[in-house]
């Protein structure tokens, strides 16, 4: 069915590398597949960590939802694959 | 989320291959059961490596943070946590991480884990958190793995079964059995989520944990038998490589 491998884990793994990032826990915030449309906790993605950073994909139907790559001093975040986050900031 | 120094104060031998690794951290914020931290292991030459791993301790562990260590064969990091960090040795740690893979006291509909090898560490954390808080909400753990020996926490997984009614423990064995077990070696199926684990009629929420395999089937064994996609957590894990 899918052609990825089963290399995966959660989204929960990349909460580390996010957290240097946001200022709340974005693994607990919804977010929208922009692909099929789907609407899940960003815990529930699948997440791939062997390329030079970390690739979390839709549960659903696969599509990139978010790529987050350290580059020495820098943080590359690319977010095109989530129509929108809901966060919670209470 | 900055780097603390936590200080190994305590280390265990769970099995062969899994060490208790207790870190002093005086700093610490607290956590909630089922969160892990980033360990960060910088080598002498400045090259350094960052790893997740689950917190094993309930929240309330006065300072100290409790991890659980499998040495992976091939590891980078894990045979070095596993066999030469010592007590007095100091690393940095960055957490507590993840909100979403928790469970917290508050919460009183009955609990369900399944845990795959050393898929068991953050569900104990929650077994312990739940003992901690001396919360009645009743839980089920299904634990499986290779054989008896494999078995972590084992003396503590004993006294809860024998005397706290409301704790009830199943282990499930892939590879080799107790003797006179009356369930030949294999993977969990259908039959022992049946006879094992809460009716999807109760709502229980379910936890799964251990490598992506066994969450994928556990978690599709568990929707097959009538749990909703929403009331199954899980946390998956594996070799993740060298993240930095």
């Amino acid at each position: 069915m899918s052609p990825l491998t089963a290399d995966y884990l959660d989204g929960n793994a990349a909460a580390g590398d996010l957290s240097k990032i946001f200022a709340v826990d974005v693994t607990t915030a919804q977010g929208q597949c922009a692909n099929c449309g789907a609407i899940k906790r960003f815990a529930e993605a699948h997440l791939y960590m062997q390329a030079p950073g970390v690739v979390a994909r839709c549960a659903v139907c696969d599509h990139i939802l978010l790529r987050l790559v350290n580059a020495r001093q820098r943080v590359f975040l690319d977010v095109r694959g989530l129509t929108y986050l809901r966060l919670d900031t209470a | 989320m900055i780097w603390r120094v936590g200080t190994v104060v305590a280390l265990h031998d769970e099995t062969a291959t899994a060490r208790t690794i207790t870190f002093e951290v005086p700093d610490w914020p607290g956590h909630v059961a089922g969160q892990h931290v980033d360990l960060r292991v910088t080598a002498p030459d400045g090259y350094s490596t960052v790893r997740s791993y689950s917190i094993a301790s309930a929240p309330n562990s006065g300072g100290c943070v409790e991890l659980t260590v499998e040495r992976l064969p091939n590891g980078e990091v894990s045979p070095y946590l596993t066999q030469e960090l010592a007590v007095g040795d100091r690393l940095e740690l960055r957490g507590p991480i993840g909100g979403w893979f928790v469970w917290r006291t508050e919460q009183t509909e009955p609990i369900q884990l399944i845990a795959g090898g050393s898929g068991i560490v953050p569900l104990m954390a929650m077994v312990r958190s739940r003992g901690s808080a001396a919360s009645t909400v009743p839980f089920r753990l299904l634990y499986s793995v290779r054989e008896p020996g494999a078995i972590f926490y084992r003396d503590e997984l004993l006294t809860l079964s024998d005397h706290n009614h409301s704790v009830s423990i199943t282990c499930a064995y892939t590879r080799a059995t107790p003797k006179n077990w009356p369930r030949p070696p294999s993977r969990i199926d259908a039959a022992l989520i049946a006879d094992t684990t809460w009716s999807s009629n109760l709502v229980p929420t379910c936890y799964v944990c251990g490598p992506t395999p066994f969450v994928e089937s556990a978690t599709d064994l568990l929707i097959a038998s009538g749990h909703g996609r929403d009331k199954v957590r899980t946390e998956r894990f594996g070799p993740t490589g060298e993240r930095k």
